[in-house]
């Protein structure tokens, strides 16, 4: 064992335990009756859809038929976390949303449901079900364990590469583990597939916490660039994003007003938090994160209203996601832009407004709306400054790390990227699909050396 | 309303919908309760000498998320003592005087026959039937299938059958027969009064492939039942086809009996030749209650077909039925998809390409793309459908087209097709005569190049 067996667990008492699951897993009767809605189509849609492309009727089909260890094969050869796409997927927008059912005005096949449950079922019997290549000697630095670095680390395994993750905080898994809305899924479903990731090939991946990567000389509980590039065949860059933007308006620092990922990571880790006194919240943004912000306080029992600059219409967030937001009971105030927090004793009671027209405040029609917590979801800041300690690696305008698609390969030939750190924030599974070409080049580039 | 009543040889009742013996006709209760839901008839569970049965004894054919689409059983005949059935069936005729009651009758000698039938018309049974077809256990003792499949022997006991009853005799054929009119005929000159087909079909139900033991299992062992259900439909209907298009055994009424499930079933047996018809399977699975909507579909059908009586259905289609050497081969249809309403499943593309003829193709490919999938014909006439914008995709572009000159007009895509009209069959005037292969036979132009040399020999020199 590699890993701190301790950074595996989640305390008890944690809020996240508090949240019903909207899509449990099937049983084995209900999977198969979905399955066999499937049509079974040919050169399906929803492969096309699926960034990790994984043969979805094939492996519904095997579920039909009682196969799921098969099942699972096919969806864990495309992609690992196959376990936590099945729960975090939006698949509202990529395999279901392309499902011919849907096209056709009927309810489009539960994918998301039947991939989880084809492997959950599958590694509850047999965890080796993936072909496994001999030792090559080759070793690799993970940079981050987020899900890009997780799926990577499982591939090169598989490839017969070593590998060794190095995580900055306590857990692994990144936004996977600490950020993914509880009702699609618990950070404990998160660390048992890391688990099975980590057991893959005995002994080939390390998982090193609480050690964070720096550009000069390393200290205590950090590593250095130079000693990375110097110990290991290829580095993979995996850093995600890093903290929660600011509002950057008056009476913002202090109690009462948090950055919405800090604050689903408390809700997800943190037993020492809780919602005593607050009966009204205010979520400000109108992405995806500020809307399971919203979500989560909505089911929690809070009083919460999401608070977007824009219009509805103009949300970049999930449709689906808002509307089921709405159901559990959250509001939108639409062209709303934050003026101050206006506090009482040092308290957070309030959010002065705007009214927005394009985004931009009005002048003179400003209102207070009470709320005793604010979470603000308008984005998150780059951790991409550590890249640059790599020769060789670019940051592009954006501060995105700079990649050849094809290779997922940086400036730096020995120096791989992928997830939020190069798309700019996007779905776990586009992570994993990234984190699969960079591997294949990996491994293709040690195959060349060899030769 | 159209009128439902029957007159089966003389047995009548409200309607043609009868239990078949089995299960549901066990017990008086039980009876009674179907004609309370509206069932017209009912045979009772096979009678002789009680048996005992093994557990289990049913096992499920399933499809898809579609349960029982066959069902297999390895029951034998009541295991009630006789005096209890009788008085069962006493009370219900008492009760339902106009429903039909008939007695389905098993035992080996002559003297058992002989008892067995005055008893059952003593307790009110307005007929028998003759239970020859039961191809498990009893068949083993010489009873059941084991009669059934010797017309002889067949003939003899219902013989006995007649000299003893009052009442009409109808033989229970099986169809695990070579040719269904060898005992039909056996029937005719029997002298017995009517005909009911089919029995269940032998069968082995699967196998438990943890345990190496077929299904059902009764403990480590299994052992053939009979098949019944909607996946034996198409047997039955055959089977009755060729008995009510035979000129002596169509002059019997038949009792239809074979996966009916509902009032279209229903109808088809009539059309092919049913007076009645018998259900089983579909009551087993979902209760008394279906016969509501097959006395309602079958009337409206009636009605707005025109027709009176369900005695005008009886036979309709059985002129239809002919050899495959009368069929025309000048008739022709091509698949045509309606591209509104196809979903791009494209289930029809790859069943035609692998399983029929490769005359479906999809849009926008190439004639090497198309030749790469597996096609060796490239049609003629491309439909100018939109399938590509750019990165977007046009709403035709998964909407797969038939090349009219390759296809054979097959069906196989309108079969496959998930979409209710998506894919239809549509007549292609061919602008040739009628002609059969017994009309080729006739002209002597019976003949297809590039067969056997030996035929064409043989042919030279018959002519």
């Amino acid at each position: 064992m590699h890993h701190d067996p301790h950074s595996m667990h989640l305390p008890e008492g944690r809020l996240e335990e508090r949240f019903a699951d909207k899509k449990p897993l099937y049983d084995p009767a209900e999977a198969v009756a979905e399955a066999n809605r499937c049509l079974y189509c040919v050169d399906a849609p929803c492969i096309k859809a699926c960034p990790t492309a994984i043969d979805i009727p094939t492996f519904i089909h095997k579920i039909a038929t009682g196969n799921l260890k098969g099942a699972a094969r096919t969806i864990l050869g495309q992609n690992l976390l196959g376990a936590s796409c099945g729960q975090v997927c939006p698949v509202e927008v990529l395999c279901a949303g392309a499902c011919v059912y849907t096209g056709w005005g009927r309810d489009p096949i539960k994918i998301g449901r039947l991939q989880h449950h084809a492997v959950h079922e599958a590694l509850a019997q047999k965890r080796d079900l993936l072909p496994l290549a001999p030792e090559t000697g080759k070793k690799v630095a993970l940079i981050g364990a987020g899900p890009a670095s997780i799926a990577a680390a499982g591939w090169l395994a598989l490839d017969g590469h070593r590998s060794v993750i190095f995580e900055r905080k306590a857990i692994p898994g990144g936004l996977n583990t600490l950020g993914i809305a509880p009702y699609k899924m618990k950070g404990r479903a998160a660390l048992e597939e890391i688990a099975w990731i980590l057991e893959l090939a005995a002994g080939r991946i390390e998982l090193r916490t609480g050690v964070s990567v720096v550009e000069g000389t390393a200290s205590d509980h950090e590593v250095s660039a130079a000693d990375l590039l110097r110990d290991h065949d290829a580095v993979f860059l995996g850093l995600g994003l890093g903290a929660d933007s600011a509002l950057g308006v008056p009476g913002e620092d202090g109690p009462g007003v948090v950055g919405a990922t800090a604050f689903i990571e408390r809700l997800k880790a943190d037993p020492t938090l809780t919602l005593d006194g607050v009966t009204r919240a205010l979520v400000i943004g109108g992405g995806n994160t500020a809307l399971d912000a919203l979500h989560e306080l909505s089911l929690l029992g809070v009083d919460v209203t999401m608070v977007y600059r824009r219009s509805e219409r103009e949300m970049p967030g999930y449709e689906h996601e808002l509307e089921a937001a709405r159901v559990d009971g959250a509001r939108l105030l639409e062209n709303r832009v934050p003026v101050a927090v206006r506090r009482e004793a040092g308290r957070a009671v309030g959010l002065l407004v705007a009214k927005a027209l394009d985004g931009k405040p009005v002048v003179g029609t400003s209102e207070e709306l009470p709320a005793e917590l604010i979470v603000v979801a308008i984005g998150q800041s780059r951790a991409t400054q550590v890249g640059l300690a790599f020769p060789g690696v670019a940051l592009d305008g954006k501060g995105r790390v700079v990649v050849d698609p094809a290779t997922h390969r940086t400036g730096n030939p020995r120096v791989y990227s992928g997830g939020d750190c190069v798309n700019g924030g996007k779905e776990v599974v586009n992570a994993v699909a990234e984190a699969r070409i960079a591997v294949r080049a990996m491994s293709a580039m040690f195959k060349q050396g060899a030769t | 309303m159209a009128d439902l009543t029957t007159d089966f040889c003389g047995i009548l009742s409200p309607n043609p919908f009868w239990l078949a013996s089995a299960p549901p006709t066990n017990t008086g209760d039980q009876v009674m309760r179907a004609f309370d839901a509206g069932w017209g008839g009912a045979v009772w569970k096979t009678l002789g000498n009680p048996i005992v049965n093994v557990s289990s004894r049913f096992g499920g054919l399933d499809y898809g998320s579609t349960r029982l689409a066959g069902l297999n059983n390895i029951e034998l005949i009541t295991d009630r003592p006789l005096e209890v059935n009788f008085r069962e069936i006493r009370e219900v005729k008492r009760r339902y005087p106009k429903h039909a009651v008939i007695a389905s009758l098993m035992v080996e000698t002559r003297e058992e026959w002989r008892e067995i039938i005055l008893r059952a018309e003593d307790a009110g049974a307005d007929g028998l039937e003759l239970n020859f077809g039961c191809p498990h256990g009893m068949c083993e003792r010489g009873m059941g299938s084991a009669v059934g499949n010797e017309p002889k022997v067949l003939e003899e006991i219902a013989r006995w059958a007649v000299e003893t009853a009052r009442t009409p005799v109808i033989i229970k054929l099986t169809p695990n027969i070579g040719d269904i009119t060898e005992p039909g005929e056996a029937v005719v000159r029997s002298g017995a009064h009517a005909i009911s087909l089919i029995n269940t079909v032998k069968s082995i139900m699967g196998v438990d492939l943890e345990r190496m033991v077929p299904l059902p299992r009764v403990g480590n062992a299994s052992t053939n039942g009979g098949y019944c259900g909607p996946a034996v439909k198409p047997i039955a209907l055959h089977l009755l086809s060729q008995l009510s298009r035979h000129p002596q055994i169509r002059r019997l009424p038949i009792s239809g009996i074979g996966g009916i499930a509902n009032w279209r079933d229903a109808a088809e047996f009539i059309a092919l030749g049913s007076t009645t018809v018998q259900v089983c399977t579909a009551v087993m699975h979902y209760g008394y209650r279906i016969v509501e909507d097959m006395i309602e579909g079958l009337s409206d059908y009636l009605d707005e077909h025109g027709m009176k009586s369900v005695s005008e259905l009886v036979g309709k289609a059985v002129p239809q039925y002919q050899e495959w050497g009368d069929l025309d081969l000048s008739y022709r249809v091509v698949a045509s998809i309606d591209e509104r309403t196809c979903i791009g499943c494209q289930l029809c593309y790859v069943a035609c390409l692998d399983g029929a003829h490769q005359c479906i193709h999809l849009p926008g490919r190439t004639e090497a793309e198309a030749r790469a999938a597996g096609h060796t014909h490239i049609p003629a006439h491309v439909p100018d459908r939109v399938v590509n914008l750019g990165n977007a995709v046009g709403a035709g572009a998964r909407v797969p087209f038939v090349d009219e000159d390759e296809c054979i007009g097959c069906n196989l895509c309108a079969l496959v097709c998930p979409v209710s009209g998506c894919i239809t069959m549509k007549e292609l005037p061919t602008g040739k005569p009628p002609e059969t292969w017994n009309d080729r036979v006739q002209k002597g132009t019976d003949f297809v190049p590039g067969g056997l040399e030996a035929t064409a020999r043989a042919r030279a020199a018959a002519r």
